[in-house]
């Protein structure tokens, strides 16, 4: 095994990693402000790649051109299911709002296999073949792509909540619900807000992927899984948490697959979640709660 | 003076009844008189994991009806029932179909799903042909009302050597190396062992494996896998595959500028028309040892020319050709049979001669198992979209283009 192998394959899980963090960070995000555990994360995200599909298709639109627009409606969607759907179960138990998204998902899930079918379906852009070859080192042009659009949403999203003022009001919430409405804060807007924005989180992972990968109405369920591994592994709530469990995430499947066996890399980051559990269970970036 | 015949109500009731159960027993009066259609439940996977594969088989029996009338055969009645890709539902749907009357039933694509139907047929005693279904099992029952028209996996195995070897001596540019990848479901890990058992009976195999890479089938990237391959620096990359992971893989081998001097695929994906219509040009060049059919042949024109009338732009494959010979089959029993009796049925099937037939090989014989074992497998290769037959030389209808051309040169 040369080294240019080997640091191929580790920048390509840490460029994956990169996307995954950013569909992780929704998840996040909207536990971290809602407290609601958004089961149907995976299957919004395949909502958004495709809508890619359909935007290639129809008008031969390029993904990074789509990102903004394509976060627009999956953060309409977000607003609007959790002003319509979500928000009565708020207050209710834990196992109500799980029924209810597993719900969601399965609804998601069929209405997708209604309308586009069982098959996979994928994009071919000019750069879909291109790759760089850095010394030797051959890296997936697409990848690289993907993960800069990843980091600069990420960015902007740890922007919004640090500088704006509607962003310090969402984190006022997540910090003290009670303490939010004495002051007067229109917490059931920004709730539907932070839901919508972390639909636009999977939204614009969604477009990224779709770069690099494939979609079928299935896929959904595995998704969420993975943003659950990451964002459990980076600290359930934590922003910078989801972006590092990302990142380590993608690099242990990498390297995990590469010197192991390919076949079983998922088995790598379920083994990383388990010593994170063991040894720091608010993950990696979590807060210790009293 | 003619008497009038008054119908009394005792009369009326009785008539009534009578009619009622020659029409409730109706479905079990399966014995019909040659004229009429014999009824042919079909049973494919329309809905499910398999669903687009189901949904090309049917392409095979949408054609078969004006091909059928052409050979002046029996018109078939058919009767379409969904396994769901799922076992159980296979058995329940088969059952169904009896009881609502089919005299004869086809299908199912999948091994697993063609097991439940042909214990189903068996006990029932109704003829089941098998369109395709490779698990060796099935015809080694002792069943007396199954018939299988497709090569069991020792055979494609056995054939697709055969065939590489022809290839390799012909364009005289044989790869010394190769790496094995095969996805690691019941259908992948099978064939790798059969992969590897097979190779041991054939000394004159020109390479050998380097290193053999299982992969999740629904893996999203597989970056990785290819980075694995392609450090052995292996001349031939041999796969056992399904279709999106081998469009995926040929991507990764343009994007890691991984050339090998061959692609030699032992199951499905590379020869696919998603396959080809995704990747354009990049998808030429891969070999498929599948079970295919002679292009030279005078009814494989005729089918290909139905298939581009009734679906313009699909090419045909192995779903359409089984599909079709399985109810050629029927339809050629039942004329010889002169009854839709299901023995007689089972018994003409039995003696089946079909000369005038598809697939490759001297043509539609069963042995004392039901099996066809006088078929033979090809070797296709993806050229400029479409696909040619390079061997066997006695079913072929072009030259392997090997070593095939690099993706950067294209």
């Amino acid at each position: 095994m040369t080294t240019e192998v080997v640091l191929k394959i580790a920048i390509s899980g840490v460029l994956t990693g990169l996307v995954y963090g950013l569909m992780a960070l929704g998840l996040s995000v909207i536990f971290g402000v809602v407290r609601v555990v958004n089961f149907a994360h995976g299957e919004m995200m395949t909502i958004a790649m495709y809508l890619v599909i359909v935007f290639f298709s129809a008008l031969g639109l390029d993904p990074l051109l789509m990102l903004v627009p394509i976060s627009a409606v999956l953060f309409a969607l977000g607003y609007l299911m959790q002003r319509a759907i979500i928000n009565p179960f708020i207050n209710r138990p834990e196992h109500s709002q799980f029924m209810l998204l597993v719900a969601i998902a399965l609804i998601m899930v069929n209405a997708l296999l209604l309308i586009f079918g069982p098959d996979s379906q994928g994009i071919t852009t000019s750069y879909s073949f291109d790759s760089f070859d850095i010394g030797g080192i051959i890296i997936d042009a697409g990848k690289v792509y993907a993960a800069i659009a990843a980091l600069i949403v990420a960015v902007a999203l740890f922007a919004f909540f640090r500088l704006t003022l509607t962003g310090k009001a969402i984190r006022a919430c997540a910090d003290n619900y009670n303490g939010a409405l004495v002051v007067g804060l229109d917490v059931k807007r920004l709730y539907a807000l932070t839901f919508g924005i972390g639909a636009a989180c999977v939204g614009a992972a969604g477009t990224m992927l779709m770069i690099v990968t494939d979609v079928t109405p299935a896929i959904g369920p595995a998704y969420t899984l993975l943003a659950f591994v990451i964002v459990i592994t980076g600290g359930l709530g934590s922003m910078p948490g989801a972006i590092v469990g990302g990142i380590l995430i993608g690099l242990t499947e990498a390297l995990g697959g590469f010197f192991f066996t390919p076949s079983a890399k998922t088995m790598f980051s379920f083994a990383i979640l388990v010593l994170v559990l063991l040894f720091r269970p608010q993950g990696i970036m979590g807060r210790k709660t009293a | 003076m003619a008497s009038k015949t008054r119908i009394s109500r005792r009369t009326f009731t009785a008539g009534m009844g009578a009619a009622g159960v020659v029409a409730g027993t109706a479905p079990f009066n399966i014995i019909s008189a040659q004229g009429a259609p014999l009824k042919v439940g079909v049973l494919l996977p329309r809905s499910g994991a398999q669903a687009g594969i189901g949904q090309d088989c049917q392409r095979g029996v949408d054609i078969t009806a004006g091909i059928l009338k052409d050979l002046k055969l029996p018109t078939l009645q058919i009767m379409n029932g969904d396994t769901e890709t799922n076992v159980e539902v296979a058995r329940a749907r088969a059952e169904r179909l009896i009881n609502e009357g089919a005299q004869l039933l086809v299908g199912a694509f999948d091994s697993g799903q063609s097991t439940a139907i042909a214990q189903v047929a068996e006990q029932k005693g109704i003829p089941y042909v098998i369109n395709i279904a490779a698990a060796p099992p099935i015809t080694e029952q002792g069943y007396k009302f199954v018939f299988r028209n497709f090569p069991t996996a020792p055979t494609i195995l056995a054939n697709a050597f055969e065939n590489q070897i022809e290839i390799f001596k012909v364009t005289g540019n044989a790869p010394k190396t190769a790496v094995f990848m095969h996805v690691n479901d019941t259908f992948g890990s099978a064939m790798q062992k059969g992969f590897t058992g097979t190779m041991a009976k054939f000394a004159d195999t020109p390479y050998k494996v380097l290193e053999t890479i299982a992969y999740d089938g629904t893996a999203r990237d597989l970056s990785v896998e290819v980075a694995k391959a392609k450090a052995t620096n292996a001349e031939a990359l041999v796969m056992v595959s399904r279709l999106n992971d081998a469009i995926l893989i040929t991507r990764e081998l343009v994007k890691q500028r991984w050339s090998p001097k061959c692609v030699l695929s032992m199951g499905p994906g590379w020869y696919e028309d998603q396959y080809l219509k995704t990747l354009g040009k990049l998808g030429d060049g891969p070999m498929s040892f599948v079970p295919w059919y002679d292009p030279n042949k005078k009814l494989s024109k005729a089918l290909e020319a139905a298939l581009a009338k009734s679906h313009p732009g699909i090419n045909m494959n192995t779903n359409h050709v089984y599909t079709f010979e399985a109810l050629l089959v029927a339809a050629d029993a039942y004329k010889r049979a002169g009854s839709a009796d299901p023995k007689a049925l089972a018994d003409a099937i039995r003696a089946t001669n079909i000369k005038d037939n598809v697939s490759p090989g001297p043509g539609i014989q069963f042995d004392a198992k039901g099996q066809n074992a006088a078929l033979r497998n090809s070797a296709i290769q993806n050229r400029g979209g479409k696909l040619v037959t390079i061997a066997p030389k006695s079913a072929s209808n072009a030259a392997a283009e090997h070593p095939m051309k690099p993706y950067d040169k294209r």
